[in-house]
């Protein structure tokens, strides 16, 4: 426990110092539209399919509003130990997951 | 000409008539969800078929359904805090409330007279009347100084009672509804971190809610509810780091038999074998994935098992005589749930990715159909009205 804390710590920390906005990178279109799928189908099982929150919180830009990007990166990247949100790195790249946040804080585009 | 006129539109009305009085029973019925319409689908399961789509329920992420003890009407929970009843028969809704702004699921009382709901915001449970769905009681989940946590697991047992846990307090409360309108609630505190989700037995004997923030689980016994809640499998995972969690387990599906139980294990590819008498481990078997439902034949001769993300496409099946996995099936891309018809000769699967419901043969495990479903999340048949605990 302590050591993933530690770790997801060093994370935030590497994240932070990394300017993350340089992984706002292209991505495919037809990833882009996995990546929707993901978020509002596999995110949505603990975040709720339109994000207003589950057995995680809610994910739209006003309750996100004010939070560092990199901060959310690394939650996503890394998971928070003690908690259910599971480490998603391994399954999606940084460029991905700088992707994915800053859609979340923009907010999502409402089809499915 | 003017007397075939009669004559057509004697027979239209005759044809009419008909379709309404034709009888029919509900205990081959079911409904499905499709989560991201905000639709259900009512389907029969002896000819395998559609029989209507019925629309406008809400956020259906997360939906389940309980039937009323006559299987005439639906109580689908929805994750946006609706709680609508179907009719199943008319095909239509009959009564919709938005009793909470997000809800997790819910249970119908011994008695059918009650249908109670699990919110997480605000965290609480909400009892309504069956019929009208008036709210009788409402229960804030309190605990520590003024905060209010989410309720999982909520499920009914016998005595018109019902038990829920407190994902945020880790507290375990049950809930005696012998008048509705005054709910005598018992608290059992320190119970582990965590409760995410649990069931009660089939004879509403023992509520089992599995911990995300501990290695054991959390077992009421409600005929001896004097001895407190006591830690079983405690350090299952013997200390090992357990894998990140994609997808919660489901417990509602863990599966009882008569001397064992079967658990899916969190954050592992396992699912652990609890022997009933003393809730110690009595084995665990390897598979494929994590798994979400872990769910007996309803004769409890087999084990049907399914998984989180990444390992959704596919589905195990475990003899629960040798504890061997005998068949490892891919029916499709995202694989929810699974529901079997009400004597188990059949399963019905849905794979969320493919729109499509799999119906197999649970003898033989061939393939036998297939339905066009959008987006399919959970399937539930209406022989669940007359299981306590479902
Ligand atoms: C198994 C459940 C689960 C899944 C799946 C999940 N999350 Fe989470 N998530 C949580 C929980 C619980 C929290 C709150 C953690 C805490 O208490 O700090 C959280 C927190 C977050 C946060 C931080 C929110 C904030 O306000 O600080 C973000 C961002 C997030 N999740 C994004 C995602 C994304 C993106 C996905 C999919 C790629 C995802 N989550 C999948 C459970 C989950």
């Amino acid at each position: 426990m302590l050591q993933r804390s530690l770790l997801s710590l060093l994370a935030v920390v590497l994240l932070l110092g990394a300017a993350p906005s340089q992984a706002t990178a292209e991505i495919e279109p037809a990833r882009q539209r996995e990546l929707l799928h993901l978020l509002r189908h596999d995110c949505g099982s603990c975040h709720g399919m339109t994000l207003k929150g589950g057995l995680g919180p809610t994910l739209l830009p006003q309750a996100l509003a004010g939070k560092p990007a990199a901060t959310l990166e690394a939650t996503v990247l890394y998971g928070r130990a003690g908690t259910p949100m599971p480490p998603w790195h391994g399954l999606l790249t940084e460029e991905e997951v700088a992707w994915l946040v800053a859609l979340l804080m923009k907010g999502v585009p409402d089809a499915p | 000409m003017h007397r075939s006129l009669l004559l057509l539109s004697l027979l239209s009305l005759l044809l009419g008539g008909c379709a309404t009085t034709t009888l029919r029973g509900t205990g081959d019925l079911g409904l499905i969800i499709e989560r991201a319409d905000g639709s259900v689908l009512i389907v029969e399961s002896t000819h395998q078929q559609t029989l209507a789509r019925i629309e406008g329920l809400g956020d259906l992420s997360h939906a389940s359904v309980v039937y009323s003890r006559d299987e005439r009407y639906a109580y689908v929970f929805g994750r946006d805090g609706a709680l609508t009843k179907v009719d199943m028969l008319g095909h239509k809704i009959v009564g919709r409330v938005m009793q909470s702004g997000n809800s997790i699921g819910g249970a119908i009382s011994q008695d059918g007279r009650l249908v109670a709901v699990a919110n997480y915001e605000p965290g609480g449970v909400k009892v309504f009347d069956a019929d009208t769905l008036e709210l009788l009681a409402d229960i804030p989940a309190a605990y520590g100084d003024g905060k209010f946590s989410k309720v999982v697991g909520l499920e009914d047992t016998t005595d018109n009672r019902f038990a829920f846990s407190l994902y945020d307090a880790g507290e375990i409360w049950v809930m005696d509804l012998r008048d509705a309108r005054n709910p005598v609630i018992e608290k059992f505190r320190n119970i582990g971190r965590q409760p995410y989700d649990a069931l009660v037995s089939m004879d509403g004997r023992h509520y089992i809610a599995g911990l995300f923030g501990e290695d054991g689980l959390a077992l009421l016994d409600l005929w001896r509810p004097e001895r407190g809640v006591q830690r079983i499998l405690d350090n299952y995972g013997r200390g090992e780091q357990p894998l990140p969690v994609y997808k919660m387990p489901h417990l509602e599906g863990w599966a009882l038999s008569e001397e064992h139980a079967y658990l899916p294990a969190i954050g592992r590819h396992e699912v652990l074998i609890v022997d009933r008498h003393n809730w110690k481990e009595a084995g665990r078997v390897a598979v494929h994935g994590q798994p979400v439902f872990a769910m007996a034949r309803p004769d409890g001769r087999q084990l049907w098992v399914n998984f989180a993300h990444p390992h959704n496409d596919t589905v195990q099946v475990i003899d629960t005589v040798t504890h061997q996995v005998i068949a490892t099936l891919k029916p499709g891309k995202a694989v929810l749930h699974m529901e079997f018809t009400p004597r188990g000769e059949h399963i019905w699967l849905s794979a969320r990715d493919d729109n499509r419901v799999d119906i197999y043969d649970t003898r033989t495990l061939q393939h036998l159909g297939s339905l066009p479903v959008r987006n399919p999340s959970g399937i539930f048949f209406t022989a669940r009205a007359h299981r306590i605990g479902l």
